[in-house]
């Protein structure tokens, strides 16, 4: 075991943790925001760039601070580590201007888009935001397209973090989809429209951070926060089958899977419990699932009372 | 000084592009030195004395990156020539492949004896698909006179060499992005660690360097690394070549002798011989476009008053302060009648086209800053704008995966930094700054 300390907490892990591994090991405040990265994705994160934090002192051996800062989620912690994630005023500043960054495309329609309520972007938004843009230019904009008939994809909110990318290399059959082009006219795109057909494609919603990629069997039928969550199984012949139902009153209107504090699907049974489209788009009848009981709500959400609360009250104590 | 030629010796020799003439010049020399007298480490040792530093633009000493590669029992290594040359204003090593290509293929086999490599590559800018012909007729050549493929000379050191064409994006020349789109897949950079010398092409220990780092193994091989060093100046050693356009009398590739003064290469007879058409010296961008420009003042001389050089040295004399970098050796010359602000929103707008768009500082912002100078210029800026490009050019500068999100700030904060009249004139007379152009700007003045 080796140790290192961030935000002045010292946490011992196993050599070849990540920053952000070893942060989210300990919990709490000094956990880094982390858009692209997705744990039960090898080979997502390093994108986004939110997760940024300041290497005050490389290790014990060679204890100089890093120039620069460094991505947490891929980044690797040295026996003698010292991080600075909240105690960092660089960090705070660069963190501010990769939302910033994030945000001057992204079309703000948050009152119409599905996400909304349980968005990271608005989380980081939130925390990092600036009140006003500082983006006058026009914005880029794209016409939505169909990833396959049950799912939508709005290209004007994504922020390319590559994790559905990651879903339809890992988890699907073929390699259906990508990123076209370059820069920041760079596209998620099918190469074909419509034509994605598989058994797990679904789970590109539930990675996506944004509301860039949506359920079309869900798409305006209701503001998440209406909705109760529901933990539920049903036996199934492909995927785990223990999900999330999103209830109003007796009637199901979505299925997700069950995601943990930090957005990520949950291991259940040493196994990610991703789930198959059929349990997710088509079993919306309370009499196909066999229904646990109500949902602890996680941190990425309105929905959670606790996070309006603690959310409040330190914008509160500020205005003081 | 005398300027001495390395790598250019024979270019203007009929014929030098077949392999008969290039042998009988001298030709492959270092193969047959290398290969019959010598250990690969000790090549390496060579190199290392040499002092050769890397002439793709970073200047990191190439004995010091060999020496870096992992050689783990069993598995391959590779050597891959990075030739997707396509910074701004650098083109020296498409001058080298077109005139002498045998000179490129002759090092590829001694470096690659050196790494122990067995298959190497040449990844060459889809642009430049009439010099990937050129360069596999010399390799069939090299192939047919014995120095490439099995048992090369009779000394069992088996070696193949392929060029790959890549499909034109400046994104591909970041090492790791080449190796990316060498294995065929999006050349979007990789996180680093780890390096290419312990993971690379297809996992495996690789070395990638540029053209002209590899043609520079062969004089050094051939004349031994501590005869090179003696070229050059110092920590700079050996000859440079240096692509010279813009407004100059006599554009094109200059090799020089590392240490001749900036003002004998601008103005000198045996170079450019001054600005055309009798003009004045505005600016120079010493590097490529990705290094900070330099105004009037600072480019012949240091801020400390003393003569600037033709090195790697001397040019970043001062810090992005008051000075550049060497780069690549893209030497582009402005005369009073260009504008700063122009030519700053067109190395934006390369940047923005060019940037992977895979981390969010350089997807975003490159594409920020483009826009923002494109309002300037054409007299749509207002005062707040200078400033926010300083703000976006700091939230990119350092936060980004791979090299490019630098080289896309560095232009922008250094042409603000010397040349903030010229931006604040195109804002407070939006009508004039279309007509005409702001002309020379004045050296500040020293405050004690």
């Amino acid at each position: 075991m080796i140790k290192v300390t961030i935000d002045d907490i010292e946490i011992e892990v196993e050599p070849g943790t990540s920053i952000l591994n070893a942060a989210r090991k300990a919990g709490g405040e000094i956990v880094p925001p982390a858009m692209c990265y997705y744990s039960k994705l090898p080979g997502t994160g390093g994108k986004c760039r939110t997760c940024l934090v300041e290497v005050a002192a490389g290790s014990t051996a060679d204890p100089r601070p890093m120039p620069k800062l460094v991505a947490s989620c891929s980044t690797l912690v040295m026996d003698g580590m010292i991080v600075k994630n909240k105690t960092s005023q660089r960090v705070h500043d660069n963190r501010g201007g990769v939302v910033e960054f994030l945000l001057i495309n992204h079309p703000l329609d948050c009152p119409v888009c599905d996400q909304a309520g349980e968005c990271h972007l608005q989380d980081l938004g939130y925390e990092h935001g600036s009140s006003k843009t500082r983006y006058e230019e026009e914005r880029r904009t794209f016409d939505p397209i169909d990833i396959g008939d049950k799912i939508k994809l709005h290209m004007n909110r994504c922020i390319l973090c590559y994790r559905c990318v990651e879903v339809a290399k890992q988890l699907t059959e073929k390699r259906v989809h990508g990123v076209l082009h370059r820069g920041d006219h760079a596209e998620i795109s099918t190469y074909i429209e419509n034509a994605i057909d598989n058994d797990f494609s679904g789970n590109m919603i539930d990675v996506c951070p944004v509301g860039a990629l949506t359920d079309k069997t869900f798409r305006f039928k209701s503001r998440v926060w209406f909705l109760k969550p529901m933990e539920a199984e049903r036996s199934c012949t492909k995927c785990s089958g223990k999900a999330v139902v999103w209830m109003f009153g007796k009637e199901i209107y979505r299925v997700t899977g069950r995601k943990d504090q930090y957005g990520e699907i949950e291991t259940i049974d040493d196994k990610t419990a991703w789930i198959c489209n059929e349990c997710r788009f088509e079993k919306k009848d309370a009499n196909d699932w066999n229904i646990l009981g109500p949902r602890t709500i996680n941190r990425h959400s309105v929905i959670s009372q606790g996070k309006y609360k603690t959310n409040m009250t330190r914008r509160i104590k500020k205005l003081d | 000084m005398k300027n001495r030629k390395l790598l250019l010796e024979n270019v203007h020799i009929p014929g030098i592009e077949t392999f008969d003439v290039y042998r009988k010049n001298g030709g492959y020399r270092s193969v047959e030195k290398a290969l019959k007298t010598m250990t690969p480490d000790e090549v390496v040792e060579e190199v290392k004395k040499s002092g050769l530093r890397g002439r793709g633009g970073a200047g990191f000493p190439t004995g010091l990156k060999w020496s870096f590669l992992a050689k783990p029992e069993g598995v391959p290594r590779y050597l891959v020539c990075n030739a997707d040359e396509s910074e701004p204003g650098t083109f020296k090593d498409r001058y080298l492949m077109e005139k002498v290509p045998h000179l490129l293929v002759e090092g590829m086999i001694t470096s690659s004896f050196a790494l122990g490599a067995n298959t190497s590559f040449i990844y060459i800018r889809g642009e430049f698909m009439y010099i990937l012909h050129i360069l596999e007729k010399a390799i069939a050549e090299a192939y047919a006179n014995g120095f490439l493929g099995k048992n090369i000379l009779g000394t069992g050191y088996d070696l193949d060499l392929k060029v790959a064409p890549g499909g034109g994006a400046y994104i591909c020349g970041e090492e790791t992005a080449l190796l990316e789109s060498l294995e065929g897949k999006r050349g979007n950079p990789r996180m680093k660690p780890p390096f290419p010398a312990v993971k690379g092409l297809w996992g495996c220990p690789t070395v990638v360097n540029n053209v002209e780092s590899i043609a520079a193994v062969v004089p050094i091989v051939n004349e031994g690394g501590d005869a090179y060093a003696q070229t050059g100046l110092g920590k700079s050693s050996g000859t440079k070549l240096i692509s010279a356009s813009g407004n100059l009398v006599r554009p094109g590739v200059y090799e020089i002798e590392m240490g001749i003064t900036v003002e004998e290469f601008i103005y000198g007879d045996d170079y450019c011989r001054g600005i055309a058409n009798g003009k004045k010296l505005k600016a120079c961008v010493p590097g490529g476009s990705s290094v900070p420009i330099l105004p009037h003042y600072l480019v012949t001389k240091t801020a400390a008053g003393e003569d600037r050089l033709m090195t790697y040295e001397s040019l970043a004399d001062g810090g992005f302060a008051s000075g550049s970098m060497l780069g690549s050796g893209g030497f582009i010359v402005f005369d009073e009648d260009q504008c700063i602000v122009r030519n700053t929103w067109n190395f934006a707008r390369f940047y923005a086209h060019e940037s992977c768009g895979q981390c969010s500082p350089c997807r975003e912002g490159t594409g920020w800053m483009e826009k923002v100078l494109n309002r300037l210029e054409h007299g749509q800026g207002n005062m707040r704008d200078i400033a926010l490009l300083e703000e976006i050019n700091k939230k990119i500068e350092g936060n980004t995966i791979c090299p490019l999100g630098d080289a896309a700030a560095w232009p922008v904060a250094a042409a603000i930094r010397h040349f903030r009249d010229e931006f604040e004139w195109h804002v407070n007379e939006r009508e004039i700054s279309q007509k005409r152009n702001y002309g020379l700007i004045t050296q500040p003045s020293v405050e004690a």
